[in-house]
């Protein structure tokens, strides 16, 4: 801290040798804040639980997580709205009507990105690609190479935002699917290893387009118990560099707060899940300050 | 870079110095990410619907509700499958019914009957409440299209399915077959309609055309020596065995049995 305070009271002072060069301009800058805010799993839950559900009563809805999103987005300027996938499948709003009011409604709650989980092939890879006129916002999948299917060129690895000039790069990681999904749905989609893909990914966003923010919309899953072996939201934390918060999905895991997991240089992963069927919103707030990690560290609060 | 001959040359070089350094620092790293808060809101009632929204979801919904929700059936408790290690009352509940159903189109079409039913618990998508059942549960149960299929299987794949269900730890619908184990897992017996199986024998499993083609790994469907589609849906099966029933029976009988 010591450091710190001298280093900015001399660069005031030569701030002031050089005049018209003003630095004080962004020493002085205030706090930039990042908000995003995610679901997963959804699964075309679109009407509130009943109040007489034994699990869920009363819980969730679209109509109400549109109310809590403006309401967030009144007190904060520069939010991102994203969704780990698994948008379909799960009320008769998706048998009726294959997964169009799930994106009309998203894009009507200006959702910004999300990734596919295996149930979104659930009417195959044509059934998804004739919903996508529908959906006013992007997908995202890094590990699904969809080289030979109606998707090739449409779904990125990555998506880069910038917000009040705080850069966010964005990719998207899906599961295995077979074994999980019949291959007459998902056809000639290749599932690439989540680890492998990320460590290439992230150096992309963080080298080439100098993402300030690493973010992965991940459909792996939480963590396997029953399966340590299987890749999931955890070890690609520990297994990858620069990731600096995954968004989870696949396993229905409520947690009650964002784990934080190590990475490979020892730094923070933030990794958040809220459950399912859009009874959670997460919200995750990054605060940047002026200055340099290595001087100051980093708070988390969760 | 006049204002370099203003001081003396050491002096010079550091302000100079640190003014490249905060530069640098400006124009590459001025920014850092010094806090991350995060937290999870629950959806509540206390969150009024937005009215736009919920205004273009109506149309949607009275078309959909119209349909669903005459009342087929009654519950007379609520069937869940996270109650139960080996079975449920659910699955029990889904695997009986299939197996029933599946035995009479079999009978019907093949002149054959069945021996097995195997559905998965992945399957099972939801509870059925106490109360009124309807067609609504039956898509909340089954929101997958998934189809009857019945696969003809020797009984050394009917004991590939016993060692599968017991190395899952998963209480998997299971009907018309049973599994005999001690209390370290290991399989003591394994009985088809009460009769020991036999490795040569073909048996008749009525499955979905999920699992059949390979999903949750139940590879031992591959070794299929015929297959018939019977070309029902499992969601539309179970809607016409809810329109039959007046009541649903809490079925708890084991299919895998821990001696």
């Amino acid at each position: 801290m010591k450091r710190r305070d001298f280093i900015q009271k001399t660069a005031a002072g030569s701030a002031l040798v050089l005049g018209g060069l003003s630095l004080s301009s962004f020493t002085t800058e205030p706090a930039k804040k990042i908000t995003i805010l995610h679901t997963n799993d959804v699964h075309s839950h679109i009407d509130p639980f009943p109040a007489d559900d034994p699990r869920n009563p009363n819980m969730g809805g679209v109509a109400r997580r549109a109310t809590l999103i403006e309401s967030i987005r009144q007190e904060n300027e520069n939010v991102l709205l994203l969704d780990a996938g698994d948008i379909f499948q799960g009320t008769p709003y998706f048998n009726y009507y294959g997964g169009e009011l799930e994106f009309k409604l998203m894009s009507m709650l200006k959702y910004d990105l999300a990734t596919l989980g295996n149930h979104d092939f659930d009417n195959g890879i044509d059934g998804f690609y004739a919903q996508l006129p529908h959906a006013q916002f992007d997908f995202v999948s890094a590990n699904y190479d969809f080289k030979n299917t109606l998707l090739d060129g449409i779904v990125k690895p990555y998506k880069v935002f910038v917000k009040n000039g705080i850069k966010i790069g964005v990719f998207g990681l899906g599961i295995e699917l077979a074994g999980l999904v019949d291959q007459r749905l998902y056809k000639e989609t290749v599932y690439n290893d989540p680890v492998e893909v990320a460590k290439n990914i992230t150096k992309t966003l963080k080298q080439e387009e100098k993402c300030d923010l690493v973010i992965c919309l991940s459909h792996i899953g939480f963590a396997y118990r029953n399966n340590p072996d299987k890749v999931c939201d955890i070890t690609l934390a520990q297994k990858t560099r620069h990731i600096d918060l995954i968004i989870g999905g696949h396993t229905h895991t409520f947690l009650s707060k964002p784990h934080i997991e190590k990475n490979l240089d020892g730094e923070e992963v933030v990794i958040n899940q809220v459950g399912c069927y859009g009874l959670n919103l997460g919200q995750i707030d990054f605060y940047f300050e002026n200055g340099s990690k290595t001087f100051n560290g980093r708070t988390i609060v969760v | 870079m006049a204002f370099h001959k203003k001081y003396n040359t050491p002096a010079g070089w550091f302000v100079l110095f640190l003014t490249f350094s905060s530069l640098l620092s400006c124009s590459s790293n001025k920014l850092y990410n010094s806090k991350i808060e995060g937290k999870k809101i629950s959806i509540t009632s206390d969150y009024k619907d937005d009215s736009k929204i919920e205004a273009f979801i109506a149309p949607y919904r009275n078309h959909i509700n119209k349909d669903l929700d005459s009342v087929l059936a009654y519950c007379p408790e609520t069937l869940d499958k996270s109650q139960g290690k080996w079975q449920t009352t659910i699955g029990n509940l889904l695997a009986d019914v299939t197996f029933e159903k599946a035995d009479k189109l079999l009978q019907q079409r093949e002149n054959k009957h069945l021996d097995v039913c195997l559905l998965n618990h992945g399957g099972i998508r939801a509870i059925i409440p106490k109360g009124d059942v309807t067609t609504r549960t039956a898509y909340e149960i089954m929101p997958f299209e998934n189809s009857l299929i019945v696969a003809a299987l020797k009984g050394t794949e009917i004991k590939e399915i016993a060692q599968y269900l017991i190395a899952g730890k998963k209480p998997h619908p299971l009907s018309g077959m049973q599994v005999y184990i001690d209390s370290n897992n290991n399989i003591k017996n394994i009985t088809v309609k009460g009769k020991p199986v036999v490795d040569s024998q073909t048996y008749y499993v009525a499955t979905s055309d999920y699992l059949y083609n390979g999903g949750d790994n139940m590879n031992f469907f591959k070794k299929s020596t015929a297959t018939y589609d019977m070309d029902y849906k499992l969601r539309n099966l179970l809607i016409d065995y809810f329109k039959e029933t007046d009541t649903l029976p809490v079925i708890t009988t084991q299919r895998i049995i821990t001696e």
